[in-house]
């Protein structure tokens, strides 16, 4: 298994020096002055703009600058924001967490929703709720994420007022940031007792976001699963299972699910993709602060550094997930273990 | 004395393809039971109607299926449970697709045990060795570990086998155990099959096409072997009464198209024409339209099984 | 005595099997939400293809008497504005068919930017010798790190956003799904028979490129790039919904509901229709997606 990993990293690093190529070469790309690009200072004297172009590198060849870039990645330097004049790094390590915590939220959504929907969509094949759950799969399918998110809010907290507008918490409340997740720092503020109804009004600011991040997903999930729960049940060892008198919950969960969701597991790295791009969507949509919002604040901004270091992050983490799920696959698909016939 | 498995007038339906139609099986203590006939003929869908394994649009209905003197059709499902895997158990044709490919072969084998006999533990685990190396697997603990694509196709027919004798049953219904298989593990599994038989004393229903497999039957004193065609039984009999003196044209066809038997000739003889499917099942005798000796009887009214055959006019032999 | 009829009396006269062609169009036609999805389809084009004269009115013209107008079903709703008005007083339905148009455009030209040399690329990288392949490869492993969207606000970062750029960005980030997909198919096939017998005879690489194996790849790329179209066409409305696509004035349906936002309460119909067109459009297009999946690829239509 280690031999595995050390392997799928091994591939990985021809991708990883790409993307860094990539960025790097991004801010380079921008028509106009890379002084006022990198730095945002313009209209520089002769002497300043040569010291500031020395002291940035840019006088050196290309490779040479590439070669800074990526030892300033590897020590975590991501530049400085041309707004805030804070470092990247900083700012993203801030506003990270809030978009960890509602794509958590979206995919544990999905799975949940959407697992036991696919199930039962197959084991009632051709029902009036197989056909139900299969429609609404596909209209959730063919949503647009930011629209959906407005019906929503003009629907729940507009009309209704159940749920917030924007934001993680009300703003009454003063929350210690413990961990970055609102959920968990809210419930120890909650539970010291310093902010009582701290964690419900979390849930209540996470729950329309997570719904409509997760809604595609869910949709996904739930097809991908009907699917392959539809082959799993006509496969010849759910009827030896049956021959056994094992019970028919045991049989369907201990013998069909679990192979049932090894196709499913494929279809996880693209929800992923799909739930870093929506995330910059919901979060526009209900302001949410993490790092989504961020990248098109500062794409609007001309803020470069952030958009690049933005653009770079949403690259790094997606491939981990890939390899995080390619590595779950190998565990749960044991045809890939080797030692065949 | 009652048979261990008593089944009188079984019909599988379909939605209008009658599959078995009103077959009687009995197999007493001990004993063994072949069943032969060609694809298409019911005798697995008979068996999987006897476990219970038939699924709608599939409907069963009997005068009896008895096991042991409990009616199997009238339990509820959760009774049935109780029964299937632990006193009748099944062997599957294909192992290697009759196997869950996530779970190693040990776990798989320890399922029956946990569920049926609560077995835990040290004993748990003691029983799993014991069966694996019953049905002769070499290195048995290490390929407790193993899943089934890494075991060839022998191996696994054997697992399947320990399965289904985990729990020590009465009665094992084995589908074609050797069809996928090479001859030579075919002869392997067989033997295994007779052993276990003579040893645990557990009656054996064996179906299959291949009337070899049919012969090696008869080195088994309490036998009795069922030819079927078309969901009915046409001839019952022992091995050798059947191949020295078959009295069902059906059966008769069946051994004349041996290639033993057709030694010299061009082509292998064989009847004209193919199995009725649900359009065209004859109004008589299911074999009226393909017999080399039917007669006008034969097209109008259906024979009944009668001291062993399903003939107006069976084979006589001198 | 035999009752044997010979077997051919017993056959019906004509069993010409049918047609591939028609084969297909009646499996199609057999899946009820496909067909109606192809005719709503065909409405969606011929409404923008017919956009100038079946619109009202002119997109860009701003009503200031008129603005925020309700539709017609609606209390204070004038038949002048069959669907009212949006904020600044342009009338909906007629930026609705006009943005019909932006989106169609878009998404065909996208995906068929990428099509083109994604097929291309696939069947150089399937065919080809060890480092080309494999440097096509690790090249479309660098577009994959970034998911579709996020690489399409990459690419409009640096080139600025508007019509065209939009098109390139998207077809940016399907081409590597295309170039996967061509490849995977070509290696297929080439392991096949057909293959070796093409080449023994001697048909040289171009020709088995494109007259031999591409041909029976064909089948998976028309259902992927009928369901690139309409993710293009969801990815067109999310960049205009970011302000990163297509730009103001033009009208497109994703940046009609960015200016709505603020409108909810006061006009949800500037929210509603913009939107249901989208889920309309993307809907149907889906819909005829699974429809050609079925009917082209027998053992999948068993399985649903």
């Amino acid at each position: 298994m280690f031999t595995l990993l050390l392997k799928k990293l091994a591939a990985l690093i021809p991708t990883l020096l790409g993307v860094t190529l990539v960025a790097f070469a991004l801010i380079r790309l921008i028509p106009g002055d890379p002084i006022e690009i990198m730095v945002g200072e313009r209209r520089l004297d002769e002497a300043a703009r040569t010291a500031l172009m020395a002291q940035l590198g840019l006088d050196q060849p290309l490779h040479v600058q590439y070669g800074r870039y990526v030892l300033q990645l590897l020590q975590g330097d991501l530049g400085k924001s041309l707004v805030t004049r804070e470092p990247v790094s900083a700012e993203f390590a801030v506003l990270f967490p809030a978009t960890v915590e509602l794509a958590l939220a979206a995919l544990v959504l999905a799975l949940v929703l959407g697992l036991p929907l696919g199930i039962a969509a197959a084991l009632k094949r051709g029902s009036w709720f197989d056909q139900l759950v299969m429609a609404l799969a596909t209209v959730g399918n063919s949503m647009p994420v930011f629209w959906w998110g407005l019906i929503l809010i003009m629907f729940f907290s507009v009309g209704l007022e159940w749920t917030p507008v924007s934001g993680r918490i009300g703003i009454e409340y003063d929350v210690d940031t413990v961990s970055g997740f609102m959920l968990v720092d809210s419930a120890l503020a909650d539970l010291r007792g310093q902010e009582s109804g701290a964690f419900a009004s979390a849930v209540l600011h996470l729950l329309l976001p997570a719904t409509v991040l997760g809604t595609i997903p869910m949709a996904v999930v739930a097809r991908m699963t009907r699917s392959a729960m539809l082959d799993v049940l006509r496969e010849d060892y759910m009827r030896t299972a049956r021959a056994k008198g094992l019970s028919p919950a045991r049989v369907i969960v201990h013998h069909g699910l679990r192979n049932a969701l090894i196709p499913v597991v494929t279809v996880l790295g693209l929800q992923v993709g799909s739930l870093l791009g929506g995330a910059v969507l919901t979060e526009t949509i209900f302001s949410w602060p993490g790092i989504g919002k961020w990248l098109i604040d500062a794409i609007a901004r001309r803020d470069y550094p952030v958009v690049q270091a933005g653009i770079l992050i949403s690259a790094l983490v997606f491939i981990g997930v890939n390899l995080c799920v390619d590595l779950l696959y190998g565990v749960v698909n044991p045809r890939l273990r080797g030692g065949g016939h | 004395m009652t048979a261990l498995l008593e089944v009188r007038n079984l019909r599988v339906d379909f939605g209008g393809f009658t599959a078995v139609d009103g077959v009687d099986f009995d197999v007493a203590e001990g004993e063994l039971l072949g069943i032969v006939g060609e694809s298409g003929s019911g005798k697995s869908v008979s068996m999987l109607a006897v476990m219970g394994l038939i699924d709608a649009p599939g409907v069963v209905t009997a005068d009896a299926v008895r096991f042991a003197g409990h009616d199997l059709l009238a339990m509820s499902p959760a009774q049935r449970r109780r029964h299937i895997g632990k006193d009748i158990a099944m062997v599957f044709q294909d192992a290697l697709n009759s196997l869950n490919p996530s779970h190693t072969v040990g776990d798989q084998v320890r399922e029956v045990l946990r569920v049926h006999l609560g077995l835990r533990g040290a004993a748990l685990e003691t029983r799993v060795l014991e069966l694996f190396e019953l049905v002769e697997i070499p290195a048995a603990r290490q390929r407790l570990r193993s899943f089934p694509h890494q075991m060839s196709g022998g191996m696994n027919q054997r697992v399947m086998i320990a399965m289904a004798i985990a729990c020590q049953p009465r009665l094992l219904i084995a589908d074609e155990p050797t069809t996928a298989l090479d001859v030579t593990i075919q002869a392997q599994v067989m033997d295994l099959l007779s052993r276990l038989q003579r040893e645990q004393g557990l009656s054996l229903v064996l179906i299959t096409h291949d009337l070899a497999v049919v012969a090696e039957m008869a080195s088994i004193v309490r036998h009795s072997v069922a030819v079927m065609y078309a969901g009915q039984v046409v001839e019952t009999g022992s091995v050798d009464s059947l191949f020295d003196s078959p009295r069902h044209p059906y059966t008769a066809a069946l051994l004349d198209a041996l290639p033993e038997h057709n030694r010299g000739a061009r082509r292998l003889a064989a009847l004209p024409g193919i199995v009725p499917g649900r359009h065209d099942r004859p109004r008589g005798c299911l074999l009226a339209p393909r017999c080399p000796r039917v007669q006008v009887r034969c097209v109008g009214e259906r024979p009944a099984l009668l001291d062993g055959v399903r003939c107006f006019f069976p084979v006589t032999h001198g | 005595m035999s009752t044997l009829t010979p077997l051919a009396e017993r056959l019906p006269a004509d069993t010409a099997p049918p047609s591939p062609w028609r084969e297909f169009v009646a499996a199609f036609a057999a899946n009820r939400g496909a067909t109606i999805a192809f005719f709503v389809f065909v409405a969606v084009v011929l409404g923008a293809l017919f956009a100038p004269w079946l619109a009202p009115h002119d997109p860009l013209q701003q009503f200031r008497d008129h603005m925020l107008t309700p539709p017609l079903w609606q209390a204070g709703g004038l038949a002048q504005f069959p669907l009212g008005t949006d904020e600044l007083g342009r009338c909906l339905l007629s930026r609705l068919l006009h943005g019909a148009r932006v989106s169609l455009l878009i998404g065909f030209s996208a995906v068929t930017l990428a099509l083109l040399p994604g097929v291309v690329l696939g069947l150089v990288a399937a065919f080809g010798k060890g480092w080309l392949s494999a440097a096509i490869m690790r090249l479309m492993d660098v577009l994959l790190a970034l998911p579709g969207l996020l690489l399409a606000i990459g690419v409009i970062s640096i080139l600025g956003p508007g019509l065209v750029n939009t098109v390139i960005a998207i077809a940016v980030g399907a081409l590597p799904g295309y170039v996967r997909l061509t490849r995977g198919a070509a290696l297929a096939e080439l392991a096949k028979d057909y293959v070796t017998a093409s080449r023994v005879a001697g048909a040289g690489r171009l020709r088995l490129m494109f007259d031999t194996v591409l041909p029976n790849c064909l089948g998976p790329l028309i259902i992927n790039a009928t369901l690139g179209f309409s993710s293009a066409i969801l990815e067109t409305a999310a960049l205009g919904f970011l302000g990163l696509g297509v730009q103001p004035p033009l009208p497109e349906w994703g940046s009609m509901l960015s200016a709505a936002r603020d409108y909810i309460e006061r006009a949800p119909w500037v929210v509603t229709m913009p939107g249901l067109s989208i889920l309309g459009t993307v809907l149907a297009i889906n819909l005829m997606g699974d429809g050609l999946r079925d009917a082209l690829d027998p053992k999948l239509r068993q399985a649903s």
